[in-house]
């Protein structure tokens, strides 16, 4: 728990969660369009999704599966019959004039989820409910001078809404609680969790209080679109509720927008009266019943999620938890470091992995499936190192030769003649060339043996790096100590 | 129950219905009758009952996840009340927007 430092003492700042996800699927949620994403306006619209009169909603039975997965994702209680209802606003990019949602009865209600944090503990966040909805169309404001222009292509695209409890205490807390969820959907396949494209949004409910005391009045604040700026957005919120209250006002319980331009909260003024949804059940559609055995067979399809394997790569490869935990936020990088590590040193394969691979990738703005350097090259790098082919130093360039040019390092060994030098005759001789050539040196050793470093360095670089340094080493020694 | 005016008058702003504030009285009035009549149910016990939610005795009926619509942008934007703008004119299902009077947040 971090506590902020106000003028009259220290706040605890409370945070839920409310985070939108795009179920992944080819149709909508009630109707046959589809849900590809940059499409031109209006052309991925059916009837239904346009709200004319007489459409019929008929649900899609992929979108229920995908809700259901995520809940067992989240550990959470498979509601085996929910209801849908109508949650009524006008708005122009909702032509219904109500949203299809999931009021008082959910599919999913309570869960849990398992966030990691920066100095390495773990805590677990309760998770309140999660629904399925439409999602509504995109208004744009700026293509004309007195009009706004309104695309439905959206309209009626599925959305899971996942709602946290008010577990979160800081912006840390909040930021690992959404990159856990997504890694959770990626990794179940439930949503793309592309945070750019808008398939995963977050509102975020802030609220201060006295440590331990009583809950303070929340803002909500609406639509933040990466992690970073809810960081931020929180941060910045959490600290201008404290100075309200210090300086003797009240928190007004309203709805606010980030200014990602300005990092700051304001207060959203219109829809003062929206909050008045009038949820019915929607006369359209009957209750969505199925049985537990559903559940179950979706159950045996799950896939090891990032905290399974995290533990596992901890226990199996030995490996750090902090190293664990990078390795599988992300599932392709998992599946890309386990194809290295296969048959091979767990702890090198991340070593090589966490550092120079990764370091490649920043550098060059790819990411694991775009990188040049596959995994099945990375491991033959491992390999190559491992049966004395080649030292150290060269795995270094040959890595660099790899990135350049995407081929099989044992071809490149070949090509470039990187093999490490194991005969002792030559290697006998590079010695014998370094210390003629510098009998200065070798007088100094007598009397200093911290010397015998930079013997070593200069028969590595007479051979080009390629001579195996075990063989330098032992043969170094027996000369120079004869 | 009985409705006064300024709820009458808010239930007609949600749904935006222009009511004229002389019929809002007499609005609150009628519509408190309904509300007394549709209250007599409360006469039966339904403490064990579920709640019903269709008299049809069937379950959902679900949709495989398949594209079989859309593509239809000509259709769809034809009644739109406000006007249309088209990305190509000569070809209406190409796409195009609905147009509103300015929405500003």
């Amino acid at each position: 728990m971090s506590l902020i430092k106000g003028e009259t003492g220290e706040w605890e700042i409370v945070l839920g969660l409310e985070v939108h996800a795009q179920v992944i699927s080819d149709a909508k949620l009630f109707s046959g369009a589809p849900t590809t994403f940059g499409a031109d306006p209006n052309t991925q619209v059916s009837l239904v999704d346009a709200a004319m009169p007489g459409m019929l909603p008929v649900i899609n039975e992929r979108c229920v599966e995908q809700a259901i997965r995520t809940g067992l994702g989240l550990n959470a209680k498979i509601n085996l019959r929910s209801i849908f209802d109508r949650k009524n606003y006008f708005y122009q990019d909702l032509p219904q004039g109500y949203q299809i949602s999931q009021y008082k009865d959910p599919i999913v209600g309570e869960g849990a989820v398992e966030i990691d944090l920066p100095d390495g503990k773990t805590r677990t966040i309760g998770i309140e409910r999660l629904h399925l909805e439409q999602d509504a169309g995109k208004s744009l404001h700026d293509q004309h001078p007195s009009q706004t222009y309104v695309d439905l292509n959206r309209s009626g695209v599925a959305l899971m809404e996942i709602v946290s409890k008010p577990d979160m205490r800081s912006a840390d807390e909040a930021a690992a609680y959404l990159a856990k969820l997504r890694s959770i959907v990626r990794y179940l396949g439930t949503c793309d969790g592309n945070m750019d494209e808008g398939s995963m949004r977050c509102d975020v409910n802030v609220s201060v209080r006295r440590p331990g005391g009583e809950l303070g009045t929340r803002c909500e604040i609406k639509n933040v679109n990466s992690i970073r700026f809810v960081k931020q957005a929180i941060e910045y919120e959490a600290r201008r509720q404290i100075e309200v209250i210090e300086s003797g006002g009240t928190i007004k319980q309203e709805t606010r927008n980030f200014d990602s331009g300005r990092g700051e909260t304001r207060s959203s003024r219109s829809k003062e009266d929206a909050q008045d949804y009038r949820y019915f059940p929607d006369p359209d559609l009957l209750p969505l019943i199925f049985t537990q055995e559903y559940v179950d067979q979706i159950r045996a399809t799950l896939p090891e999620l990032p905290d399974a394997r995290k533990n596992r790569y901890i226990k199996d490869y030995g490996l750090s938890p902090y190293d664990a935990g990078v390795l599988t936020a992300e599932k392709e990088t998992a599946e890309f470091f386990e194809a290295v590590a296969k048959g091979r040193d767990a702890k090198q394969a991340a070593n090589l992995v966490t550092g120079d691979f990764f370091a490649m990738l920043k550098r060059r703005s790819a990411t694991v499936e775009t990188s040049p350097i596959s995994a099945a090259n990375l491991g033959k790098l491992l390999d190559l190192q491992a049966d004395g082919t080649i030292s150290g130093r060269i795995a270094k360039d040959l890595f660099v030769a790899m990135e350049e040019t995407g081929k099989d390092p044992a071809v490149l060994v070949e090509e470039r003649g990187l093999k490490q030098v194991t005969d002792t005759g030559a290697i006998e001789a590079a010695i014998k060339a370094v210390i003629d050539a510098n009998p200065g040196q070798v007088a100094a050793y007598k009397a200093k043996p911290t010397m015998f470093g930079w013997f070593v360095g200069q028969v590595m670089k007479s051979t080009g790096g390629k001579a195996n340094p075990k063989v330098v080493n032992e043969l170094l020694k027996k000369v120079l100590d004869a | 129950m009985s409705l006064d005016k300024d709820t009458v008058a808010r239930i007609a702003r949600l749904a935006r219905l222009k009511v004229p504030d002389e019929e809002l009285a007499p609005l609150a009035g009628e519509l408190s009758g309904i509300f007394a009549w549709i209250e007599q149910l409360n006469e039966v016990d339904t403490k064990n009952v579920e709640p019903m939610s269709s008299v049809s005795d069937v379950t959902l009926p679900m949709r495989a996840d398949k594209v079989t619509d859309g593509g239809v942008a000509a259709k769809v934007l034809a009644n739109a009340p406000g006007g249309a703008v088209y990305i190509d004119p000569s070809d209406r299902n190409a796409g195009g927007f609905f147009t509103v009077p300015k929405v500003v947040e």
